[in-house]
């Protein structure tokens, strides 16, 4: 069932089936219910990377080389754990600014650069090629092989055919055709096809299921069992040094490691994968799971690899079989028609999944970063008057296809047969990894320049130009072997495979070695000698802090625009439907009706139509549209003055924020200060309290002392009854007194206390207090001498309190002066303004100390431990009280043995305001 | 975000451990004659440190924030 027909028929109906999940995954995409987003057929189309290199590939080189296929799956492993740090930022920075390739990302990084995308454009063209011609090697390979069935020849053997019966010709033309019906039927907004890469998974799974089945049918069928292959391989003088092979290939660990670094690279930069991992993402989340599961994925496709190899050497001894064709020439060997089929079929899958991703990607990459760019700026092609830009840019890419195919069958045609299909492959990763300085760089470091990144890409791609395409040609008598074997005009320094004399490295490491130092040099060394430009600073900031802050509008745009322009402007590119969607959802994202209400074209707008535009044309492109639509104008004076006005103004905010902060300092010392004032007087008044309640029960202690004695001794005599009576009469009499004077004293404190302020003439109120005090005097024999002024002025004074305050000066006089001789001197003074009474005795005098303390409630001069108190302690203070409440001052002039002269001074009238303001002093 | 970022931290150092499974010289440990349960050493080591490795970053990428 092998015959030519059955083959073609099948391989023409796999296409269809291709073509028809395609054609439901966009119906469904259209209808909002897209069938791709999810994270598994998101890992299936990273599975994209697993090619017909890997299908047939692999198995060649194990065949050869036992593990040394493997780096090119435990790279990406090991890139992929990075992913979670690198992708995602990608994932974020291209869907921010609608990036449409690899392209128009290191070009929109390094400030939209049409120079920059041009030449990456040109590179990866030029570096997949390759890769592609590898693809139709493989598909046109198994397509005659299978065609000899049941003989088993290799198509070197069939002979060179004629052009037009080539079938890598008729191959490529297939694909071509059916890559521009699937990819190019029409303008997809920002590059979805979702029904490529709902086709591209499918793909996967039939590669895959293909393998894992001629697999498991060598291993269990042919063989028995892993083991088996190996022992039978072990017994094998060829093969065993295989099974260590690590140790026999000349620099075996450095070829390892610089092919995981290598394919590290291509994980990210091969433009197919940048495809689908990241324009083609529709979820962030998805990462989680393709993590994980595409790395499996790798790893069940390469179980079965070394078993096949060995499998294959041990089959076929002497080489008659190219180890390339094992996977398939194996089963045809044993006669499974059916499994050669599915294993045809698997091939097919991995072939086509690769050229319809890599070719959408790059005719997109070439028309929107090379031919776009380039036409636009041609005035003469008058582009900007074309209603409808949109016809223009299918046909671009259509040819753009047809042209990248035709080129990877020449390349073919040329230097195809000298090479096995992986070293075809590696040719094309160590391309693309010229991509890795300018964009990792540009994501993770804002220093790196526009002029950097091409010198760094130019340099690295002309290393690799002349290190592995050159040799390549070379090899294929396309260029004479002594540019090889002497170098170039016979200088052996330049010799490609020997770059100044380095040798003892495989093609690749060497190659590798020096365009990475070429590259990475030139982008750090140029853009540390540079200095970027506005646009380059903004995108870079964009870039590389891109989580740390919210997209940012054009802020400092200055320009004139009219809506309608600009809505043409995108009916040309993307279609009027399109773009009446666009500006239907920005219109409605600001609460207008559109096209009801006209959208002023303000620099939001026109930021917003970029972005747009960038998704369909890409962001050098977009910038060129936009820039010949908007009129836009540098910024003049007054806006440079506004804008340095607002940063005026911060300034004095700031300013004034500072001078707040100083304020509320100012204000928390003050309450802190008033906070302890409270604390002192909360204080004051605890001891005030205790103070009193002891005062009070000194007299109460005698007065229930005496009466318990007379309750107890009913027959106590008369006399004694008398004298104990008096006791209680008078400590009854001098706790009323104390009882009187704190109220007094509470009510003066407070506020609280009548005063009947009238017009008083001192001499009248001294001489009052004298004649109501003579009494007591001449009872002590004390001599009052009394100087009163001829004339005072009048106060205003309450003259019962005038009195109180003489009265308890006077009494104070009578108690502490000589008691054998006592002398009391009482002066009253007009001193102008104020009028004076000084009352004066010849006691023992208050020492210095004493002479605060006596004015403090309850406390009197000298040991009131010792000494019997006399009086309440309350007399002083209260007259402090009073006289301060009518504006005077109450003082003593003292020293020990000289007698006390206390003296208090009220103003005299006319000076109203004086006893207001003593009020608010004593109440504070 | 402090979870992203630690989750970012230990990717990097799967994908460092990862660097050193695979490399000299770990990898010439290995690169002797003799087989696990028939299979060359070498092969055993690779495939099973690499199902390892995959395991790990699945158990990492997966948890819970």
């Amino acid at each position: 069932m092998l015959q030519g027909w059955v083959v073609v028929c099948t391989s023409f109906a796999y296409l269809g089936l291709l073509f028809a999940i395609a054609y439901y995954a966009d119906r469904r995409a259209d209808l909002g219910r897209s069938i791709i987003a999810n994270p598994y057929i998101y890992a299936l189309s990273l599975a994209v990377y697993a090619t017909a290199w890997t299908f047939y590939g692999s198995v060649g080189r194990a065949a050869s080389d036992g593990v040394g296929f493997l780096p090119i799956y435990i790279g990406p492993t090991l890139m992929i754990a990075l992913w979670w740090v690198v992708m995602r930022k990608v994932l974020r920075i291209s869907k921010e600014n609608r990036i449409t390739s690899l392209a128009d990302f290191i070009a929109s990084r390094y400030g939209k650069s049409a120079l920059l995308g041009g030449l990456v454009t040109v590179i990866a063209v030029i570096g997949i090629v390759p890769y592609i011609s590898l693809q139709l090697k493989a598909v046109s390979n198994s397509f005659t092989i299978v065609l000899q069935y049941p003989a088993i020849v290799m198509p070197a053997k069939v002979g060179a055919v004629p052009i037009f019966e080539d079938t890598a010709l008729w191959v490529a033309l297939i694909l071509a055709l059916f890559t521009i019906l699937f990819g190019t039927r029409h303008l997809y907004s920002a590059e979805h096809h979702e029904g490529m890469v709902a086709a591209i998974a499918f793909e996967s799974l039939v590669k895959l299921l293909a393998f894992i089945a001629v697999g498991v049918f060598v291993t269990f069928g042919i063989y028995d069992g892993f083991g088996d292959v190996f022992s039978r391989a072990a017994t094998d003088q060829e093969l065993r040094p295989l099974l260590t092979p690590l140790e026999g290939v000349a620099g075996g660990y450095a070829s390892w490691v610089w092919l995981t670094v290598l394919s590290m690279l291509a994980i990210m930069f091969l433009p197919r994968q940048f495809q689908v991992a990241v324009i083609e993402n529709t979820d962030e989340k998805h990462l989680n799971k393709a993590i994980w599961l595409f790395p499996l994925y790798m790893l069940a496709i390469n179980v079965f690899v070394l078993p096949i190899a060995f499998g294959g050497r041990l089959h076929f001894p002497g080489g008659i079989v190219d180890a390339d064709t094992f996977v398939l020439t194996l089963p045809m060997a044993e006669r499974q028609e059916l499994l050669a089929l599915l294993v045809f079929i698997g091939g097919l899958s991995a072939a086509t999944g690769m050229v319809i991703v890599e070719t959408i990607a790059l005719s997109t990459m070439v028309c929107n970063d090379l031919v776009m760019p380039v036409l636009l700026r041609m005035q003469s092609l008058r582009l900007n008057e074309r209603p409808d830009l949109t016809g223009l840019l299918l046909g671009i890419r259509r040819w753009a296809i047809a042209l990248i195919l035709l080129l990877g069958y020449l390349y073919f045609r040329l230097a195809g047969e000298a090479y096995a299909l992986v070293s075809i492959g590696l040719i094309s990763f160590a391309a693309v990894a010229q991509f890795a300085p300018a964009a990792l760089g540009g994501i993770f470091w804002k220093g790196g320049t526009r002029r950097g990144a091409f010198w760094g890409l130019l340099a690295g791609f002309a290393v690799w130009f002349y290190t592995l395409l050159l040799p390549a040609l070379a090899r294929s008598q396309w260029l004479p072997i002594g540019f090889l074997e002497q170098g170039p005009f016979g200088i052996a320094l330049l010799k490609p495979l020997q770059l100044f004399g380095l040798s003892g490295l495989d093609q690749i490491t060497h190659a590798m070695l020096w365009s990475l130092i070429a590259n990475l040099g030139a982008y750090v060394v140029v853009s540390l000698a540079g200095t970027q430009s506005a646009e380059e600073h903004r995108q870079a900031n964009l870039f590389v802090d891109v989580f740390r802050r919210a997209p940012v509008g054009a802020r400092f745009w200055r320009g004139t625009a009219s809506a309608p322009d600009l809505h043409n402007l995108l009916v040309r590119f993307v279609g009027a439907a399109a773009a009446d969607d666009a500006f239907a959802e920005y219109a409605r994202a600001r609460g207008l009706r559109w096209p009801q209400a006209q959208l002023p074209a303000d620099a939001e707008l026109v930021h917003y139509v970029e972005r747009q535009l960038a998704g369909a044309i890409g962001s050098s492109s977009a910038r060129i549209m936009v820039a010949a639509t908007v009129k836009e104008e540098a910024l003049t004076l007054d806006e440079a003055r506004e804008i340095l006005d607002e940063a005026r103004q911060v300034v004095m905010y700031s300013h004034m924020v500072e001078q707040k902060s100083k304020e509320l300092e100012a204000a928390t010392t003050e309450l802190r200060a008033a906070n302890e004032q409270l604390k002192e007087l909360d204080r004051m008044k605890d001891d005030f309290v205790s103070t009193v309640s002891h005062e009070l029960r000194t007299p109460l202690t005698s007065i229930r002392a005496f009466a318990e004695i007379l309750l107890a001794n009913p027959d106590v005599d008369l006399p004694e009854r008398k004298k104990f009576i008096g006791i209680i009469a008078k400590e009854t009499e001098r706790l009323t007194r104390l009882i009187n004077q704190i109220l007094d004293l509470a009510k003066l404190e407070s506020g609280s206390a009548e005063w009947h302020v009238t017009r008083v003439d001192m001499r009248e109120v001294v001489g009052d207090a004298l004649s109501g005090m003579s009494q007591v005097f001449t009872e002590r024999g004390i001599a009052v001498e009394s100087r009163l002024a001829a004339s005072v002025a009048p106060v205003s004074a309450d003259v019962d309190r005038v009195i109180q305050v003489l009265l308890n000066l006077l009494s104070n006089a009578v108690k502490f002066c000589d008691p054998a001789n006592g002398r009391i001197e009482v002066v009253l003074a007009d001193l102008g303004g104020e009028v004076r009474v000084d009352v004066r005795d010849n006691g023992a005098g208050i020492d210095e100390k004493d002479q605060q303390i006596i004015f403090e409630k309850f406390r009197q001069a000298g040991d009131t431990l010792t000494n019997k108190p006399q009086g309440t302690g309350l007399g002083l203070p209260i007259s402090r009280q009073i006289v301060e409440h009518l504006g005077g001052r109450l003082w003593v002039e003292s020293r020990p043995g000289g007698g006390a002269r206390f003296s208090f001074t009220l103003p005299a009238l006319g000076q109203e305001a004086a006893p207001a303001q003593a009020r608010v002093a004593a109440a504070t | 975000m402090a979870d992203f970022e630690a989750k970012g931290q230990r990717m990097i150092a799967l994908c460092m451990l990862g660097c050193v499974l695979f490399n000299f010289p770990i990898l010439a440990l290995f690169n002797v004659p003799g087989t696990l349960l028939g299979i060359p050493v070498l092969y055993a080591y690779i495939f099973i440190a690499w199902a390892l490795l995959i395991a790990l970053m699945a158990w990492v990428v997966e948890q819970r924030d």
